[in-house]
């Protein structure tokens, strides 16, 4: 096989490697700072497809139906945290597992009511639609390297309100210590309410973004949940970095494990993390 | 920790003869769905002797149920008289060394990385199945004959009849109940409670710890394979979804919805569980929403699951409980 071709699947692993950094990065911020196993994430992966096809088709745009679906999405996450995740931070993680289990089980069935069960496609605006042609017989759509690219975007501007801002500086503190920020007068309801949003957003900004390529069906959260917890382990719990670097490696892992060991791809992903964790229990980049 | 006092040990044996009398009443429906519920129920309990005994929360624990249906399925697929004892045994000492082996790799870590290590393990164990065109594939495979269960040349138990594989069942959930209270009784069950509560003091009594909880592993790990088996010689087929993450997960909301830390919780939970998902789709198309609701509102109200209920529900009835012998179950 030629070069063209291990690039397109390079380009691939990269792209699906970003769009699982969107949701690691949430999950793994639930995690570290709240405490919270939340399942509930890929539910908001599916909200986020849904509500792209929904107002893309009201709309006509995909650019404007994601951005009205943004702040929808925000202010989902916001409610879901106020009335049902806010009650259980005193609570046993398994009690916050089966709760979030439960909203699984309630947002898929409000998503047929609302959307009904069929599978649905979303149009590529005109804009995205051609490909680059690599070689004479093969092509990367420029739709994945939007996809790319806005991951990029978002992942630098969520690096800088981390890194920059007061607000990104409390969040860094209640991942590294908990107890402290409380101590020191930090409200940490607002933090709460306030990560928790942010990471129900991204993983919804995942799922409209991925729902040109992937379609939009029923059970589409529950399958990418799992490699997301995957994504999180590898690169340790709370760590923002080392969701960025597992995601990439789960991405690149399971494109090219698709394509150089077909037979065994899906367990690729899995052999690579029980690897990781073999050799650091904690995770890349998690404290001990 | 919860004790067993007289009134819960009244109420289980009630539920006993309910469970004895059933099949009398039942129509064979209901008597095959509450078979399937004793079958899964025994996986669920040995999955409590991890979460809620040991304090190991296991997300793979599925993989033991699967590879136990599997072997079963695998081994004695063009054997025409399948012995009983023979396949069962096979099939559960090789489900245990599974169970050593994932047991072994998993329990170096803990907390949320020992569940994820474990759920790769399950995924791993599904996707072999899952992709292998030797087992069957995603089609799952076939169980040609049923296990015969002879004494000498008599047949003991008829595997095709319903009421016989019922009380099969019940004989093989009975005997896991008392079998794990045992353990539980004896000074080993006392060192699992003690690691649940505090591993770090445990360990400085002196105790190696991991070797108690790999024990515990290999022990929740052979039950569920026992589970798998009686449900593979029910079914006569076996699928890889019965290695999946959904129905790990399944096992820990049927533990946790019970009562987890009690063995009679889990039974609780598959109960009301199964017969929910029975039950539910008749009265709306979308029963997961209030199936959903009803979760949410155990979690939210009833902090100990069902069985922490019954708890409160029988100290009230017999304040005298709490002089009554004194019991760990």
């Amino acid at each position: 096989m030629e070069s063209s071709f291990y690039l397109i699947q390079l380009l691939n692993g990269i792209q699906y490697g970003f769009l699982l950094f969107l949701l690691a990065s949430g999950l793994t911020l639930i995690f570290g700072i709240m405490g919270i196993i939340n399942l509930a994430h890929g539910a908001f992966y599916m909200i986020g497809a849904y509500l792209c096809y929904w107002l893309t088709g009201i709309t006509g745009n995909l650019f404007t139906g994601i951005l009205l679906a943004i702040p929808l999405s925000i202010l989902f996450g916001y409610a879901v945290e106020r009335l049902a995740i806010s009650h259980l931070y005193k609570r046993d993680h398994l009690y916050q597992v089966l709760l979030t289990y439960a909203l699984i089980l309630i947002a898929n069935e409000l998503q047929s009511i609302f959307w009904g069960n069929d599978v649905h496609s979303v149009p590529i605006p005109e804009l995205l639609k051609g490909a680059i042609q690599l070689t004479d017989n093969q092509a990367y759509p420029i739709y994945r390297l939007f996809i790319s690219a806005a991951c990029v975007v978002i992942a630098i501007a969520m690096y800088w309100v981390i890194q920059k801002t007061r607000l990104g500086m409390t969040i860094r503190a209640g991942a590294s210590n908990r107890e402290m920020v409380q101590a020191l007068g930090i409200n940490i309801n607002w933090l709460f309410a306030i990560v928790f949003s942010m990471g129900a957003t991204l993983a919804a900004l995942a799922g409209m973004l991925a729902a040109p390529v992937n379609t939009v069906y029923p059970g589409i959260g529950d399958n990418i949940l799992i490699i997301s917890f995957v994504v999180v382990v590898i690169g340790g719990i709370g760590s923002i970095k080392g969701a960025f670097i597992g995601a990439l490696l789960i991405g690149l892992a399971d494109t090219f494990g698709k394509v150089l060991l077909p037979e065994m791809a899906s367990m690729v992903v899995y052999a690579l993390m029980a690897a990781v964790l073999f050799w650091r229990p904690q995770g890349l980049f998690g404290k001990v | 920790m919860h004790t067993v006092t007289r009134p819960i040990i009244i109420f289980l044996c009630i539920c006993l003869v309910m469970l004895l009398l059933f099949p009398a009443v039942g129509s064979p429906f209901y008597t095959e769905l509450v078979t399937r519920i004793m079958i899964l129920s025994i996986f669920t309990i040995s999955l409590d002797l991890l979460i809620g005994f040991t304090g190991l929360v296991s997300f793979g624990h599925a993989a033991f149920f699967g590879i136990g249906a599997y072997l079963l399925a695998i081994l004695f697929n063009d054997v025409e008289h399948i012995n009983y004892w023979w396949s069962l045994t096979l099939t559960l000492s090789m489900t245990g060394m599974a169970a050593l082996v994932i047991g072994w790799l998993s329990i170096r870590t803990s907390g949320i990385y020992f569940i994820m290590l474990t759920l790769a393990f399950a995924q791993m164990c599904f996707y072999f199945f899952f992709e292998s065109p030797h087992f069957g594939g995603d089609d799952g495979i076939f169980l040609m004959n049923k296990p015969e269960i002879m004494l000498g040349s008599r047949q003991l138990v008829d595997l095709e009849n319903e009421h016989h594989y019922y009380y099969f069942v019940l004989a093989w959930l009975v005997g896991v109940y008392l079998f794990l209270s045992m353990i539980l009784r004896a000074p080993f069950g006392h060192v699992l409670i003690a690691i649940k509560a505090n591993e770090q003091r445990v360990r400085a009594l002196g105790y190696s710890t991991p070797h108690y909880k790999l024990v515990s592993f290999v022990i929740a790990g052979t039950i569920a394979g026992l589970a798998g088996f009686l449900e593979a010689a029910h079914t006569s087929f076996v699928t890889p979804a019965y290695l999946g993450w959904h129905e790990s997960g399944m096992a820990i909301m049927m533990v946790i919805l019970g009562g987890m830390g009690t063995l009679f919780g889990p039974v609780i939970g598959t109960f009301i569980v199964v017969l929910l998902q029975d039950f539910l789709p008749g009265f709306t198309e979308h029963w997961k929403l209030i199936m959903g609701g009803i979760i949410i509102g155990v979690v939210l109200f009833l902090p100990n699951g069902v069985a922490g209920l019954i708890y409160s529900l029988t100290n009230r009835l017999s304040s005298k409980s709490k002089e009554a012998g004194r019991e760990h179950v």
